[in-house]
């Protein structure tokens, strides 16, 4: 069960289920066609809520008479245009009061589903769109499933959004695909956010036959006769045995334990419901299934998720961006700098914006190097297939490497991405400005510097705004959009519609150090190496954050991020905003003599742990080392005040953009809804700044 | 009367039909059967059940799509031929065209391309048309040159078919209301009987339609028919055309919605590939009349094909009449001595039943006479023929295959 839209809370969207007589060819009898239909454009994705349940119970019932009558000989489901259903209604789900109502949810799910099942007639699914969560669900519980060869989005997210796949799912899939693969659909897709298309759905036995899209209706009908009339017929593979299935569920176990630590409970209930399918009957199984479903959805960590899936969708529409027509237009983009940060971002404009993009640096030489660079990033690519030799040779072409400043005279946007020394960036900005046209934008992907700082001596400041992008660019989601005191609003404008083309999603963020997800990040390294100073051991600082489920261990972020980056950014937030980033030598000496902090995974997926040796860089050690617990408890303690000034200080209009830019920037998980609704529930935020951040009952089960 | 298959020109080759299909037709109506369905989207289900029908096909072997329709804008627009070809999966090597003669369109995608094919430039081709006349009114956005009128070189009304219908109606007293009433009925009853013999279901091809209110539904039978309709109830209906007038709805083609195509290909590339030979080309001919009397047109267009082919009306034993009107077909068997009721005329009944979704009418006309000629290896000669609007009319004359003194091809003559 599942879905996509989630807003403030707002009246079901009922979906109907209709049924209309369709004569089968060949004389092989009458099949009712029911679609799934909320009765809106497709901006509207179908959803599954009590009422459109009851109706689709109401449907299924009057059909199954129909077919104990020897009326009709099939009944298939079908959705309306680009979707079959995307799911259970997730802000229904988000508001269930009780225990009780929440295990009727379940149950009404199973209710009409199993009418799939015990209809008397062969059933089938045209599976003709979107079907996700609750909607596939819907094409599991019948006989047979035809599927159009364009449908890309076919998943059972459930687990990553803190529920199971609790209408038939996890009892269903692994006899369709065998517990393997199903582990793979209920597991590990959820987690990398990666749904199924519709051939490979079909290869690993999640549907039955892929039709093309012409004439998708028509064929399916065709071939439900000829499964009719026996002409046709599906294998089904046998049930594992129970030696596959225990020890495929028990690696699962292992892994799951390794990775997100029980951080949080619905891949284990899932687990624990796939694991119990073998050998449990429909019912026991679908009873199980119901109770997982009523624990979960009056978990926090399920309302958290649904306050970050819905911060999500709704982040395609900035909160405090400037109105649209302001933007300026982009017509050729040039950028400072022909470094790693500098080339990807290069790569990405001239790929989204399509426009010319010209690199500037100091000399030839590295100017080759940024060149080079896009050209192996660009070779990666066709050599996967993901781009076409075309597509990459107009990329390739529309990238101009230079070491003229005078070549930035016709852009309409500069994007300065030089070492992070605010003088060399204002010295930067100060050249730009004698050869670009008074309008240009100018734009800094600083990370920590101040913007302000950085325009003040220009004759136009306020065309200077600050495009935050975060390593690696054309894999992460969000885009920090700095208003510096005098940015004007075309330039914000103009910022926030280059995020957009750029599909990323922007958070307006006011000019204070670190903006939000490297004040956060930054912040959390520095508590952890804080600890270390304190004489806590290396593996215990590691191991300590492993209750939050954040995607890496501290150690592993610091040895993305670089530790000289990270040593850089802490010692600079530590001169605007204090001693709450925290000094540390041993952090210095690993820097200064180039130390990698992780050990190699144990496996491609699996953490990398620290690497004990560097225990002995923290040599002076002064106060008492902490256990995990306390580790734990300065981190959280420390992102507690840091959020409460970042509030206070207004870097950003609200915490849910905070919890936004942590879901997007840091990958932090659905389950702590971002941040707050973590701080909240643990009591954090009434502590440390005595009242809640987020309402109850927003990010939460309320009180 | 000629004792072999009239025999082409030099250098040109021998085109022949293979098969033909259609959309199920639909009343033209806010509540009609396609309703919310696109025109386009109708074409590509005739040309993917073709291809679906001929798997002996390479599609990449198709030289030319060429779909008309009368009004090429909206969902009838960008150039049908190539819209349907991409829509509907052909390779994009394959190239089209939308092509438009009114209501001959589809008749004129087959001549066209039948004639490219002869003359050697093509050796397979795609021809149909569509009509959705439920999004295109006839004549609606039209935008008539005023010189029509100021220059007197075309009456004002002549642009109105329903009229067209009264003033031959006017021409020849001897086609009476009551004669065209019996025809509109008879054509209502042989529809019905070839339906009930199962002649009409395997031309159709099923269309999946959805209403926001109904769900999604499959087309699978015509919709514009009124089996049972008797003289008695269509000789009280009003003339809308004209006040104490002859034309009624009884005896017109209802407006319509729906698509048809056909393959084509040069005889031998039909024995190369295996794809079979419904009917042989034999001639084609189009003639332009007064505008005024535009029902009249398949009388020269027949004239000049049956020349063209060096035949007469007596070696035709079928004829498919295009129904805009009982009036314009009674006008066409008077001109060449045929009763009412000959049996050779229009066996499945026609338009006035079934429909006329204006460009695609002429293929529904030669995959019917195909299936009869498969029913009457007797006959050894066919005919299709329509009217045009604005003054013309378009014959084509065929071959049976399945005649004993049909001639097959034989081996190369490229």
């Amino acid at each position: 069960m599942s879905d996509m839209s989630t807003e403030t809370p707002r009246a079901e969207r009922v979906s109907h289920a209709i049924a209309r007589d369709v004569t089968l060819p060949g004389g092989a009898g009458t099949l009712v066609l029911v679609t799934i239909d909320n009765g809106l454009d497709h901006t509207k994705p179908t959803t599954l809520g009590p009422l459109g349940m009851a109706e689709l119970t109401e449907t299924l019932t009057a059909l199954q008479a129909r077919a104990a009558a020897g009326e009709i000989v099939a009944v298939a489901v079908t959705g309306k245009p680009y979707y079959l259903a995307a799911g259970a209604d997730l802000t229904q789900i988000g508001s269930v009061p009780g225990r009780e109502g929440a295990l009727q949810l379940g149950q009404n799910g199973h209710r009409a589903y199993e009418l799939l099942h015990t209809m008397g007639v062969p059933t089938f699914a045209f599976v003709n769109g979107v079907a996700l969560g609750g909607g596939l669900e819907l094409a599991l519980n019948c006989d047979y499933r035809t599927v159009a060869s364009d449908v890309r989005a076919l998943a059972l997210p459930e687990t990553g959004l803190g529920l199971v796949p609790g209408w038939g799912g996890a009892y269903i899939v692994p006899r369709l695909v065998g517990v393997e693969k199903a582990l793979d659909v209920i597991l590990t897709r959820p987690a990398a956010n990666k749904p199924f298309a519709a051939v490979e759905a079909t290869t690993i036995g999640l549907m039955d036959v892929v039709l093309d899209p012409a004439d998708f209706l028509e064929e399916s009908i065709r071939w439900a006769a000829r499964v009719v009339t026996g002409e046709v017929v599906v294998p089904r593979r046998e049930l594992d045995s129970a030696e596959v299935w225990d020890g495929v569920v028990a690696a699962a176990r292992q892994r799951l334990d390794a990775v997100i630590h029980r951080s949080r409970p619905a891949p284990y209930r899932a687990l624990d419901l796939v694991a119990a399918a073998r050998t449990a009957s429909r019912a026991e199984a679908f009873a199980a299934e119901d109770e997982a479903l009523a624990d979960l959805i009056m978990s926090d960590e399920m309302r958290a998720s649904v306050y970050a899936f819905g911060l999500v969708s709704g982040g395609k529409k900035p909160v405090g961006a400037p109105d649209r027509s302001l933007a300026q237009p982009v017509t050729r983009v040039g950028i400072v700098g022909a470094g790693l940060m500098a080339a990807q971002i290069a790569m990405l404009f001239a790929q989204r914006l399509g426009v010319p993009v010209v690199m500037r640096d100091l000399d030839q030489e590295r100017v080759d190097k940024g060149l080079a660079a896009v050209r192996s990033s660009v070779d990666r690519l066709t050599s996967t297939g993901r781009m076409s030799e075309s597509a990459a040779s107009r990329l390739i072409g529309s990238i101009h490497g230079t070491t003229d400043l005078a070549e930035f005279a016709a852009c309409d946007l500069v994007i300065e991405a030089v070492t992070e020394i605010l003088d060399l960036k204002k010295k930067v900005f100060a050249e730009l400005e004698t050869v670009i046209s008074p309008t240009t934008i100018l734009a800094t992907n600083t990370s920590a510097l101040s913007v302000t700082a950085m325009a003040a001596d220009l004759q136009h400041p306020e065309r200077v705004v600050g495009l935050h992008f975060f390593n690696p660019v054309a894999a992460m989601p969000l885009v920090e959009v700095v208003q510096a005191e005098k940015t004007s609003l075309e330039a914000l404008a103009t910022g926030f519609a280059v995020a957009a083309k750029l599909r990323k999603t922007a958070v307006l963020v006011a000019d204070r150090p670190g903006f939000v997800v490297n004040r956060l990040l930054v912040l959390l390294l520095g508590v952890i190496v804080d600890a270390v100073e304190k004489g806590t051991p290396v593996e215990v600082a590691d191991r300590a954050l492993r209750p939050l489920g954040l995607p890496m261990p501290p150690f592993e972020l610091f040895d993305l991020v670089g530790p000289a980056v990270g040593l850089h950014v802490l010692t600079s937030l530590r001169e605007e905003l204090g001693d709450r980033f925290p000094r540390s030598p041993g952090l210095e000496k690993l820097v200064a003599e180039g130390t990698t902090v992780v050990l190699p995974a144990k496996a491609k997926g699996l953490p990398k742990p620290v690497d004990p040796a560097i225990q002995a860089a923290f040599t002076e050690t002064t106060g008492t080392p902490l256990d995990e617990a306390g580790v734990l408890d300065s981190v959280l303690t420390a992102l507690t005040v840091e959020v409460g000034h970042m509030l206070a200080e207004g870097v950003v209009a609200t915490p849910q953009q905070i919890d936004l830019c942590m879901i997007l920037g840091a990958g932090w998980g659905f389950h702590l809804g971002g941040l707050t609704p973590y701080l909240d529930r643990t009591g954090y935020s009434e502590r440390v700044l005595g009242r809640r951040i987020l309402p109850d009952g927003v990010a939460n089960v309320p009180a | 009367m000629p004792t072999a298959s009239p025999r082409p020109a030099a250098l040109v080759r021998r085109v022949v039909f293979v098969d033909g299909v259609r959309t199920p037709f639909g009343r033209a109506r806010k509540d009609g059967l396609y309703a919310h369905t696109r025109a386009d989207d109708l074409s590509v289900k005739t040309v993917r059940e073709l291809l679906r029908r001929h798997p002996e096909l390479p599609p990449e072997r198709i030289d030319e799509v060429a779909i008309a329709a009368t009004t090429q804008q909206g969902d009838q627009g960008l150039t049908l031929g190539r819209t349907v070809g991409v829509l509907a999966g052909l390779p994009r090597s394959v190239p089209g065209y939308a092509i438009d003669r009114m209501c001959a369109g589809a008749m004129t995608a087959v001549t066209s391309t039948a004639a490219a094919i002869g003359f050697g430039a093509q050796d397979v081709a795609l021809a149909g048309g569509v009509e959705h006349m439920g999004h295109h009114p006839m004549g609606f956005d039209a935008d008539p040159n005023p010189r029509f009128l100021s220059e007197r070189l075309v009456a004002n009304d002549a642009l109105n078919m329903g009229v067209t219908a009264e003033n031959l109606h006017d021409k020849f007293p001897a086609l009476t209301r009551e004669r065209a009433d019996a025809y509109g009925v008879a054509s209502q009853d042989k529809y019905a009987a070839a339906l009930a013999a199962g002649k009409i279901d395997p031309d159709l091809v099923p269309v999946a339609l959805r209403d926001p209110e109904n769900g999604w539904g499959l087309a699978t039978a015509d919709e514009p028919p009124r089996p049972g309709t008797t003289v008695e109830a269509i000789q009280k209906l009003p003339t809308p055309f004209r006040a104490g007038g002859r034309v009624t709805a009884g005896t017109a083609a209802p407006l319509t919605d729906g698509a048809a195509s056909c393959l084509l290909a040069a005889e031998e590339t039909a024995a190369e590939l295996g794809l079979p030979t419904r009917m042989r080309l034999v001639s084609f001919a189009y003639a332009g009349v007064e505008p005024e009397i535009m029902g009249i047109g398949p009388v020269p267009a027949t004239v000049k094909a049956l020349d063209r082919a060096g035949l007469s009306i007596e070696d035709i034993g079928l004829f498919e009449i295009n129904e805009a009107f009982a009036v314009q077909v009674l006008s066409f068997l008077d001109a060449f001595g045929i009763a009412d009721d000959d049996p050779r005329v229009n066996q499945y009944g026609g338009a006035i039943a079934v429909g006329h979704p204006l460009a695609s009418s002429g293929v529904r006309l030669m995959t019917q006479l195909a299936r009869q000629f498969e029913e009457n290896p007797d006959v050894r000669f066919g005919l299709t023929t329509m009217c045009v609007g604005l003054g013309q009319g378009g014959t084509v004359i065929w071959e049976n295959p399945h005649h004993a003194d049909y001639e097959p091809f034989e081996g190369k003559t490229k």
